[in-house]
């Protein structure tokens, strides 16, 4: 691998290993430009990934590590913020990011998605807004980014879903049990199911090979290289081009300013805890909707007193999730939902229901099983069932094999007040100010969560569950990943962060690629990050040859 | 004392974690479990003394039991524990410490006569735990037991594979369709 000195002017310094910013490294290298990429997890490998749930779900293997990476919330900023000992924000630590553990769920927006502003007009207490670009303008990057990573599915199964210029590279995953009841149940209630669209490869694909089946996508990472992650794809072009050094263990603390007002290049820990400062003509920061912003936060300088890139105080505002609750059912024939990936079916019935329902919202909702045996005796139980004692064990003994949930995945709409920020007291295990959440649910949002499990119900009871229980809805609930709109895209300077190619609006070489750039949240963020990266990637290459960074 | 040695280097390891990366003590905890489990040498323990052991034992039994099919005890549940407690929980040693101690004074005053929660007859322990059920400390002895006999054998719990053959999980790289019942083109009629 290409490695460069520190002192060397790379022309771009990526931050964050991550989903989207392999997307970036493919495309420009070619042209030659040099590329350091500063992850702040370890680089593993295929070889390294394990069937071992106590690692990668108990000891956050793969994720950030609350012990060195504590993170404190409130509610509101009137309270407090407290630290966390279960995970509020979860985001892949490794080279290849969220990309690698994901469940690899890969849903294109809806055209109105773009939109929400115009389709609902203004919503009490959000800050929705158009985005300033369009389906039509993402969408030959989605096609692009589905072909490079290698997307399954099957175009039009979806009577909802947006145009594309072309089919899926790939044909759907075979059903699962809890596929099959599922479709029979949606299809009884007049609604549309189709197979689940997937980053995991049904079939050989540009020398990778086909799904085995082993069950472990959802926060593992795949030992076959069947899940189409950037590290089994893009990052490995990226290093061929001996123009892109991925640089793993670094941990990114400030990016620095010079004179000018531009961006020099940035400081991070290396594995040592020693400071090393990279310099580069431009920076691109992937660090995810949660990192990103702290990132920019702690980069305060004379001249960005506030944070980089936050003229307008606009960094780490408007965060948004994709919340929803689950609903289990229990059948009568084993079900086996251990085996292959976690969801084959899904439908987009509720996507956008009519305002005159109560709320301003929607969402997705699939059938799935993403628990593992330990998860699952910790977790899916009813909650009048035991949860100790010989009953226990018989429940759980009897249930594993037997159980699906229909999961919703809801939107999320944009306040100002959501936010990251920095902690005024907790730092972190490097000496940095601790991630601060302010979070709270915006009274549609929360409409939409137990709309959607209304629906998820009627489905388990069309489909005969045998037994059937819900989530706890009045607990109050917190999504974790998914972390989007932090710092929003905008053609105006004085309300966004970055314009409608990623460029800060602040800082002409410095740009911000990830969930971060969102306008308003969606269910399954990836697939268009990394449209949204290839589309960036472009522009940023463009500029580059012309000079104009 | 080889085994001896190398718990005591990863352990000293383990405690400066928080300067480690995460990886690196995830590591020396199932290098820790391999260690011992390769030994010849009966089990021994290091976050828990012997008695604490059989007394942290009896209750992950009651948890989970051995009632005709393998439970904790079968599983080696606390191997999984002690290990635990050595590497990646070692922070968590207190709330067993405070909590094994209440838990002892609430068997002097249900069970005054009684010497140990180990030698407390099945119902006696059930009514005991019952009496905890809503402390931090069952609920941890709790998850910990759910770990060591359904997580991966390499922790040192889940001997025999006990706890996933009691579920029907298979830890395979492989499977081919159908998977279950529903999804069987055999019952042409997967409608339940």
């Amino acid at each position: 691998m290409k490695h460069y000195r520190p002192s060397e002017e790379v022309d771009f310094l990526i931050i964050g290993g991550a989903r989207q910013a392999a997307s970036w490294r493919k495309n420009s290298p070619p042209r030659g430009f040099s590329v350091v990429v500063l992850e702040q997890g370890p680089y593993l490998r295929e070889k390294d990934f394990q069937h071992d749930e106590i690692k990668y779900t108990r000891l956050a293997a793969m994720t950030n590590n609350l012990k060195c990476q504590p993170h404190t919330y409130r509610k509101s900023k009137t309270e407090t913020a407290g630290v966390q000992d279960q995970g509020m924000i979860e985001y892949g630590r490794q080279v290849g990011g969220g990309s690698v553990h994901f469940t690899a769920n890969y849903w294109r927006l809806w055209e109105s998605d773009f939109k929400q502003k115009s389709k609902w007009g203004g919503v009490a207490g959000t800050s929705l807004a158009d985005w300033p670009i369009t389906y039509a303008d993402l969408e030959p990057y989605y096609t692009k980014a589905e072909e490079e990573l290698g997307v399954s599915g099957l175009a039009g199964a979806n009577p909802f879903e947006a145009w594309r210029s072309k089919p899926y590279p790939l044909p759907p995953l075979p059903v699962k049990s809890s596929g099959v009841i599922f479709e029979c149940a949606t299809r009884k209630l007049g609604l549309h199911p189709f197979p689940a669209l997937m980053a995991i490869l049904s079939q050989p694909y540009r020398g990778r090979g086909a799904c085995a089946h082993c069950g472990f996508c959802a926060s593992f990472g795949c030992k076959v290289r069947a899940k189409s992650s950037t590290l089994a794809t893009v990052i490995q072009v990226a290093e061929r081009t001996g123009r892109c050094e991925i640089r793993p263990e670094s941990y990114t603390r400030k990016i620095e300013v010079g004179r000018n007002g531009r961006v020099t290049g940035a400081v991070y820990f290396d594995a040592g805890r020693c400071q090393v400062f990279q310099k580069a003509k431009a920076v691109i920061v992937c660090a995810n909707g949660s990192e990103t912003p702290r990132l920019l936060l702690m980069s305060r300088s004379s001249r960005f007193p506030q944070g980089l890139a936050n003229s307008n105080g606009m960094v780490g505002k408007h965060l948004m999730f994709d919340a929803g609750f689950s609903a289990y059912g229990v059948f009568e024939h084993p079900l086996n939902e251990f085996k292959s990936v976690q969801t084959t079916r899904v439908i987009h019935d509720f996507y956008e229901p009519d305002p005159k329902c109560g709320f301003h919202g929607g969402g997705g909702i699939d059938a799935r099983f993403d628990f593992y045996p330990a998860s699952f005796a910790l977790f899916p139980l009813p909650q009048d069932a035991p949860r100790w004692s010989s009953d226990w064990k018989a429940m759980v003994s009897r249930n594993f094999n037997h159980t699906m949930m229909v999961l919703g995945h809801a939107t999320c709409l944009p306040q100002e007040r959501n936010s990251i920020t920095l902690d005024p007291q907790v730092k972190d295990s490097w000496g940095l100010p601790a991630m601060r959440i302010t979070f709270d649910y915006h009274p549609d949002d929360v409409r939409t969560m137990k709309f959607l499990l209304e629906r998820q119900v009627e489905i388990l009871q069309a489909a005969g569950a045998q037994k059937l229980w819900t989530d706890q809805t009045d607990v109050y609930y917190l999504p974790h990943r998914h972390l989007m709109g932090t710092c929003r895209m905008g053609d105006d300077a004085k309300t966004s962060v970055v314009d409608p190619h990623h460029r800060t609006h602040d800082v002409s070489n410095l740009f911000i690629v990830d969930g971060s750039s969102f306008v308003t949240a969606c269910c399954q963020p990836t697939c268009t990050i990394q449209a949204l990266a290839y589309r960036a990637a472009d522009h940023i290459a463009r500029e580059a040859r012309k000079a104009v960074i | 004392m080889p085994d001896r040695q190398l718990s005591r280097r990863l352990w000293l390891g383990a405690s400066s974690a928080l300067l480690a990366t995460n990886w690196a003590e995830i590591l020396a905890a199932q290098a820790h479990a391999h260690e011992a489990m390769r030994s010849a040498a009966p089990a021994t323990f290091s976050a828990l003394d012997a008695k604490e052991a059989k007394e942290i034992e009896a209750i992950a039994s009651q948890i989970i039991p051995g009632d005709g099919s393998p439970g904790a005890h079968e599983a080696g549940v606390i191997y999984f524990i002690d290990r635990a407690l050595t590497t990646f929980d070692q922070d968590k040693r207190a709330i067993y410490k405070h909590g094994l101690e209440e838990t002892q004074s609430k068997r002097a005053e249900l069970f005054p006569d009684s010497k140990s929660i180990a030698a407390l007859r099945p119902e006696a322990q059930v009514r005991l735990l019952q009496a905890i059920e809503k402390t931090e400390f069952f609920e941890l002895v709790r998850t910990h037991s759910i770990l060591g006999f359904f997580g991966n054998p390499s922790y040192g719990g889940n001997r025999e594979l006990a706890g996933w053959k009691l579920i029907g999980f298979e830890d395979r790289f492989q499977f081919e369709p159908p998977f279950g019942y529903y999804d069987d083109p055999a019952h042409t009629e997967p409608q339940p």
